[in-house]
């Protein structure tokens, strides 16, 4: 179990003070002139050698992803944009950085913007986080009346402004570059790539967008040194986590563990264990909406990072945990987030648009047991037809809950079904 | 509920904050700032945007109307008819779903006599089923305007709709005697904050 002084999110919970005193005395902004001062390559060259993947879903290096921005500002500034736009089901870490920890996120934004030349952050938060999105203007509000950011940033001479742009209900805009497009003003929905946001990104200029929990470990990261960083966790898989646990344990929480933690002891160490025991669980789906559900069997040993998760054909996601026991209607379950990706779909590719209702509403047929197996065929070869025939990864994670639950339970899809009878030709 | 107005201007106070809003984005990008000036204007008109708020802004942002609308249908946080003055948005996801949501719906549902879309004929109440709110660890949850109600049960959901409607002001947050996001009980991490925990949560009893 990670220790606790191996913690980054030291008051995830908002127990203590929220604000810069109570910040300060757990060590934000302590010396942050002196990280600044370590220059832009040494603060990129010790990301990527902490092994720190984006946590926003996706794991891509966050160092690697920095690198890509210009050497120089040429005649478009930079910019840096934190997606804070939480909308994955199963998911709220961020919101519990943003309420309970606000000065990490923003003394990060400052040390990654530095890295990469960008005069202005824009945090994109949820709508519907409205009382999180006061409790970050308020630590803004402090850094700047502190001159922690501002037009000398921390004394460095470096110009750096966090602006919060709120989101009004989109789950796409959590794709960066449906971000940006809602940045600009517009609806949010995705752009075809390339260009790549480094190269062309918000308002037209170079642009690297990163999740609120990617931001806010890096100061703890430069501070304590990489090696640090990547000695917890596993090769490729490093670092500490927050992890959302909910559905049916005992003590529903979100915590900060060792990447690569086994699941059933994240689970009975942090949320007092399965509804019923362990032996009552069904079934988990490990990393929110998108990725595929895991048996019993395969929770029982599974790490949770990256890798591990994707060797069982799942994966770490956003790392939101949602446990459900035997007494789960698994299909009626899978249906559910089948609706909500139908509601969320963009409309701009047809695959996704009129696919992600159609795989709904196979889903109820096979719910309501109208479904023969040769539909629940059909359904699978059209979640083929959707995935990897999008612009954004939207139509995949409609895709992969449906193939995941074919996968480990057909045989309670059939059963479901038995006696229905095939649709006649008309 | 509001009736449509003939007319919209934005008043002092939200005049000044668009020209924040606007002061935000980088120069000539002005249109960025459509959608906090369409919730400027939206809560201005109780909630919700009548038309001639949609082209006063379009015009404050000297952009086409059009552009506008479109940004006010896509996003779902935009109502484009009056809603109620408690606008009450039910998470029914998974995670909610598999805490009992179907009960936290069916007791909005009976305590207000409409159902998910419909606002009590009285004005005050509109009940709408959402997706996913982003509290999960505190399941089931509902939104009332800008606060969350978490971890709750149907007799507890009864309870705050009756204290809203008597006009007063129910708590906020988990119903139980959580803080925040820690698991109820002992914490299992951060231990050396336990003595705040249950200061914190003393007066909070489960329900």
């Amino acid at each position: 179990m990670l220790k606790d002084q191996d913690r980054i999110f030291r008051n995830i919970y908002g127990l203590e003070d929220v604000g810069l005193t109570g910040a300060r005395a757990r060590g934000v902004w302590d010396g942050t002139k002196a990280l600044v001062d370590l220059g832009r390559e040494t603060i990129i060259e010790n990301v990527k050698a902490s092994g720190l993947r984006g946590r926003g879903g996706a794991g891509f290096s966050t160092g690697m992803k920095w690198s890509f921005m210009p050497k120089d500002v040429g005649e478009r500034p930079h910019y840096l944009v934190i997606n804070a736009d939480e909308s994955e089901p199963g998911t709220c870490k961020d919101r519990e950085i943003m309420r309970n920890d606000p000065h990490k996120l923003i003394e990060g934004a400052l040390i990654a913007s530095f890295a990469m030349q960008a005069n202005a952050a824009y945090c994109y938060v949820r709508g519907e986080f409205f009382r999180e999105t006061e409790a970050l203007q308020r630590a803004v509000d402090e850094a700047y009346e502190n001159e922690l950011i501002g037009d000398n940033a921390c004394g460095t001479g470096f110009k750096f402004d966090f602006y919060i742009h709120r989101g009004m209900g989109a789950y796409i805009c959590g794709e960066e570059s449906a971000m940006i497009e809602s940045l600009e003003g517009k609806k949010g929905q995705p752009r075809m790539k390339p260009p790549f946001p480094a190269n062309v990104g918000a308002w037209g200029c170079p642009t690297t967008v990163n999740n609120v929990e990617s931001i806010a470990v890096v100061p703890d990261i430069l501070r304590r040194g990489a090696d640090w960083f990547a000695a917890l966790g596993r090769p490729n898989n490093t670092g500490t986590k927050l992890f959302n646990i909910s559905g049916h344990v005992n003590k529903p929480c979100t915590v900060e563990e060792e990447m690569g933690i086994p699941l059933k002891e994240l689970i009975e160490k942090h949320a007092g264990g399965v509804r019923g025991g362990w032996d009552n669980l069904l079934a988990i789906i490990p990393g929110g909406a998108s990725v595929p559900l895991l048996t019993k069997e395969m929770s029982s040993t599974v790490l949770m990072d990256f890798d591990s998760l994707r060797e069982v054909r799942s994966g770490l996601g956003t790392a939101a945990v949602m446990v459900m026991d035997q007494s789960t209607d698994v299909i009626r379950a899978i249906t559910r987030l089948s609706r909500f990706y139908m509601h969320e779909s963009c409309g701009q590719c047809t695959p996704c648009r009129e696919g992600s209702g159609w795989m709904w509403r196979m889903m109820e047929r096979i719910c309501a047991g109208d479904a023969t197996p040769a539909e629940i065929d059909l359904l699978e070869e059209v979640t083929k037809q959707v995935e990897g025939h999008t612009i954004c990864a939207l139509g995949d994670a409609a895709a992969w809950p449906i193939q995941g639950l074919i996968r480990h339970f057909r045989p309670l899809m059939e059963e479901r079904g038995r006696g229905a009878q095939p649709v006649a030709a008309e | 509920m509001t009736d449509a107005p003939e007319t919209f201007e934005f008043d002092a106070e939200g005049r000044k904050r668009a020209e924040a809003e606007i002061a935000k984005y980088p120069e000539g990008a002005q249109r960025s700032a459509v959608m906090p000036l369409l919730d400027i204007a939206q809560r201005q008109c109780g909630g919700w945007l009548p038309m001639p708020a949609i082209e006063y802004v379009s015009e404050y942002l000297e952009m086409p109307a059009i552009r506008v609308l479109e940004v006010a249908s896509f996003y779902t946080m935009y109502n484009l008819k009056p809603i109620g003055k408690h606008f009450v948005q039910v998470c029914t996801n998974l995670p909610c779903w598999l805490n009992g949501s179907d009960n936290i719906m069916k007791a909005c549902q009976d305590k207000l006599g409409v159902r998910s879309g419909e606002t009590t004929e009285d004005g005050e109440f509109t009940l709408l089923e959402v997706e996913c709110l982003g509290a999960c660890v505190n399941a089931p949850m509902m939104q009332i305007n800008d606060d969350y109600y978490e971890d709750l049960d149907s007799g507890g959901t009864a309870a705050i709709l009756d204290e809203l409607r008597a006009g007063k002001t129910p708590k906020t947050g988990s119903q139980l005697a959580r803080f925040t996001c820690e698991p109820l009980g002992e914490l299992t991490s951060l231990t050396h904050q336990e003595d705040l925990r249950a200061q914190k949560t003393a007066g909070k009893v489960n329900s």
